[in-house]
């Protein structure tokens, strides 16, 4: 049995072997036959119980060029309360003959009630659980961040990354200091107090409340998508606010270093977190990331179910 | 109708003298280290148990009327049974709500016709459990079902002018309001404990700070009425220091702690199975600490079980999906023994006093939480703690099977329980019912 829950079950070399795996199969999507007949005959289900057209078509597309056959199933309003359980679902897929299940999910911890119940056998890849983790992002991310500042590397050693924005509601953010720390980056998490977890100070990375005293030494600025909805909980005062202290614009991004990236795992509120200048200049790879996604993607579905890959008991 | 006659040999006292017990006539009428029989007398021996007076439980989910598809009166009363208790108290949030005579009346009712412990109805402290205005309480606790204990457990009182009416209320007729201590804004949507497993699990967190905030102005409301307050299921080492300041000051304040906050941490929510999700949260093992701590110190007044039976499906699904709540009644003696008497925390003695005595007092339930005396109601637990039980949730006797304690081995075994004079459990077994109550 074997899934992708969570970074946290990952080794170095396994998220390296993952990056490299990804590395290889970007070279058949580059080729004009963009696919590969590795998982011929085997079903794999994307199950999203949360809208997320992006990491659907992207798991989508990873899925059909390994020659997989692909079932999209989107079950809106996931609780007991209003419709089918998750139990239900899972034993539904059961008995289709899933070999792996794409959960994508509004409650944290779904994946891993899915692979840990007796509900179906089949490998289970987190693609986004409420806001715990969302691994492949990650993996994604940190695959782009290799591609444009490792010069050969295998890790990200000595690369310093800063996280910006809502970390506490943020999957992609504790995935990534999960991962990009293990690579051996350094992090640094930037935000208002109120959009950090209580506990953080556990996580390994710096702490900073103000984005203008890190930015100059940083390699990589990673944009977090400010959900407009939270607005109405008190994180901050208003939108303009926010985007003063904490918003990447065109003044900003010129105290950034010649080599630094700018990141966003989409999708972009342009002009709240991030401003448009800053999205479409030369230094942005978020077009790259969304590209990469794919090939990261089947590597995953590459090595969980064909390489053998034991990622998590 | 004579009752039958009992003779209990082997048992050892609290105070860990050798005893025997001659019971009848549902009374204690002999306690001697060595009784002679007489004819007409089931001898049975107990040879290694502990006796202790029989168990009261201030904080018990029965779910009827409304929920009998989770527990009913007589199932939970038989998981009382099972555990060592004679009295349980039915907490007030039934569909309908227990909050007017009627209602309390129907439950004590069912209560005398399972026939397995006295069941005591909790009232609500507002109607509908809706924190705004008082409920019947005077009519409740004038009803057949004697009232004494309110509680809109489940939800906090959080207005603090209903609050602080409650407890002037309740003086009327010596009343004592039992609070759900959660401040309902720090708590919207919480999941689990905040700090750092929820920082890293991603489920919303439910500050400590939340539960003692309302204890603190609490104790202030209850000296300022001079009424009685009881705080519900303290889960945090702040909670514990203030109720210790409040307690030094002489103010009329008891508290309670559950068995599982003596036990589990937030570490288990890790497994993201919902079986650990509680109303409060498990909280941090320097809460586990401080809790074991003031139980032993009697900062902490009482264990109660906040037992909360709920059907497999609310608990086979997604954390934050799920219900909240965990089976007690059953395991409650073994935990306490098991984290405070074998860890020198608590004696016998204690144990009775934690158990039964002040539960009992607390309540202002007569015949119970007596010390065992000649004459007294012959209400027991026997306990032998020698034993060792494998928790399987498909062989408990309430009817739900939410116990987070499942496939795990815990210290010691109930073997026997008699309420008003009679076996309601033997050799680890339910007797089925005859007419028990007096």
């Amino acid at each position: 049995m074997i899934h992708l829950l969570s970074i946290a079950d990952l080794s170095k070399v396994q998220a390296i072997s993952i990056l490299d795996t990804a590395q290889e199969l970007a070279r058949v999507s580059d080729s004009p036959m963009k696919k590969l007949p590795t998982l011929r005959g085997r079903t794999i289900v994307n199950l999203f119980a949360e809208d997320s057209t992006r990491t659907r078509i992207s798991f989508e597309a990873a899925a059909k060029r390994l020659s997989a056959d692909v079932i999209n199933f989107s079950a809106k309003g996931s609780s007991v309360s209003k419709g089918e359980s998750l139990k239900d679902t899972a034993q539904t897929l059961q008995a289709m003959g899933a070999d792996a299940v794409i959960i994508r999910h509004s409650a944290s911890g779904a994946a891993q009630r899915l692979a840990d119940s007796q509900w179906m056998s089949g490998s289970v890849i987190n693609a986004g659980d409420g806001t715990h983790e969302h691994p492949s992002q990650a993996l994604l991310d940190a695959f782009t961040i290799r591609a444009h500042l490792s010069f050969g590397k295998e890790d990200l050693s000595g690369i310093r990354v800063a996280i910006v924005g809502d970390v506490l509601h943020s999957r992609v953010a504790r995935s990534n200091v999960l991962l990009l720390t293990k690579l051996g980056a350094h992090v640094t998490l930037v935000a208002p107090p109120t959009l950090l977890p209580v506990g953080v100070e556990s996580w390994p990375v710096d702490i900073s409340y103000d984005f203008d005293s890190v930015i100059e030494g940083v390699d990589v600025v990673m944009m977090l998508r400010v959900q407009l909805e939270r607005m109405g909980d008190l994180f901050f005062p208003n939108a303009r606010e926010y985007s003063r202290y904490f918003g990447l614009h065109a003044e900003r991004m010129k105290k950034l270093k010649p080599t630094t990236i700018i990141m966003h795992p989409g999708p972009m509120n342009r002009g709240l977190e991030i401003t448009a200048d800053c999205a479409d200049s030369a230094r942005s790879v978020i077009l790259e990331q969304v590209a990469n996604g794919v090939s990261v993607r089947m590597a995953i579905l590459y090595l969980l179910l064909a390489g053998g890959m034991e990622l998590s008991q | 109708m004579s009752q039958s006659q009992y003779l209990l040999t082997g048992l050892t006292l609290p105070d860990g003298s050798l005893s025997e017990i001659l019971i009848a006539d549902a009374q204690i009428l002999q306690i001697a280290e060595k009784i002679t029989p007489k004819d007409d007398l089931r001898v049975i021996d107990f040879k290694g148990a502990i006796v202790l007076p029989g168990l009261v439980d201030l904080h018990t989910h029965l779910r009827e009327p409304g929920r009998e598809d989770s527990e009913t009166v007589l199932s939970g009363s038989m998981a009382g049974s099972k555990g060592g208790y004679v009295a349980v108290s039915a907490m007030a949030n039934t569909s309908p709500v227990a909050d007017t005579a009627g209602v309390v009346e129907q439950v004590f009712r069912l209560g005398q016709e399972a026939g397995f412990v006295d069941v005591f109805p909790i009232g609500a402290v507002t109607a509908g459990l809706e924190g705004k205005t008082l409920s019947e309480m005077g009519a409740m606790a004038d009803s057949r079902a004697r009232v004494r204990v309110f509680s809109d457990d489940g939800h906090c009182v959080s207005d603090p002018l209903v609050m602080r009416r409650a407890l002037e209320y309740v003086k009327k007729f010596n009343g004592v309001i039992a609070q759900h201590a959660q401040d309902p804004r720090l708590t919207q949507g919480s999941q689990m404990n905040e700090g750092e497993i929820s920082s890293r699990l991603g489920l919303k967190g439910w500050p400590a700070v939340a539960e003692e905030a309302i204890i603190a102005r609490d104790v202030l409301l209850a000296d300022h009425v001079k009424s009685r307050l009881h705080i519900c299921h303290v889960t945090t080492a702040g909670g514990v220091e203030i109720i210790r300041w409040a307690k030094a000051r002489g103010f009329q304040v008891t508290a309670e702690v559950t068995p599982h906050h003596l036990l589990l941490t937030d570490e288990t929510a890790l497994t993201y199975d919902p079986i650990y999700k509680v109303n409060p949260p498990l909280r941090t093992e320097r809460d586990v600490m401080a809790l074991r701590e003031a139980l032993a110190d009697g900062t902490i007044d009482i264990v109660a079980t906040d037992h909360a039976p709920h059907p497999s499906e609310s608990k086979e699904c997604e954390w934050q999906e799920a219900a909240f709540g965990m089976l007690g009644l059953e395991t409650a003696m073994s935990i306490v023994y098991q984290t405070m008497v074998t860890t020198g925390l608590l004696s016998w003695q204690g144990v009775a006093e934690r158990m039964s005595i002040t539960p009992a007092r607390i309540g202002g339930y007569v015949d119970h939480g007596q010390s065992l005396l000649a004459h007294t109601k012959a209400n027991l637990t026997i306990f032998d703690p020698q034993s060792r039980t494998l928790v399987d949730r498909d062989r408990v006797a309430s009817r739900s099977r939410n116990t987070p304690f499942h496939g795990m081995e815990i210290a010691g075994e109930v073997i026997a329980t008699f309420f008003n004079g009679s076996p309601t459990l033997l050799d680890g077994k339910l007797l089925p019912t005859v007419r028990r109550s007096s």
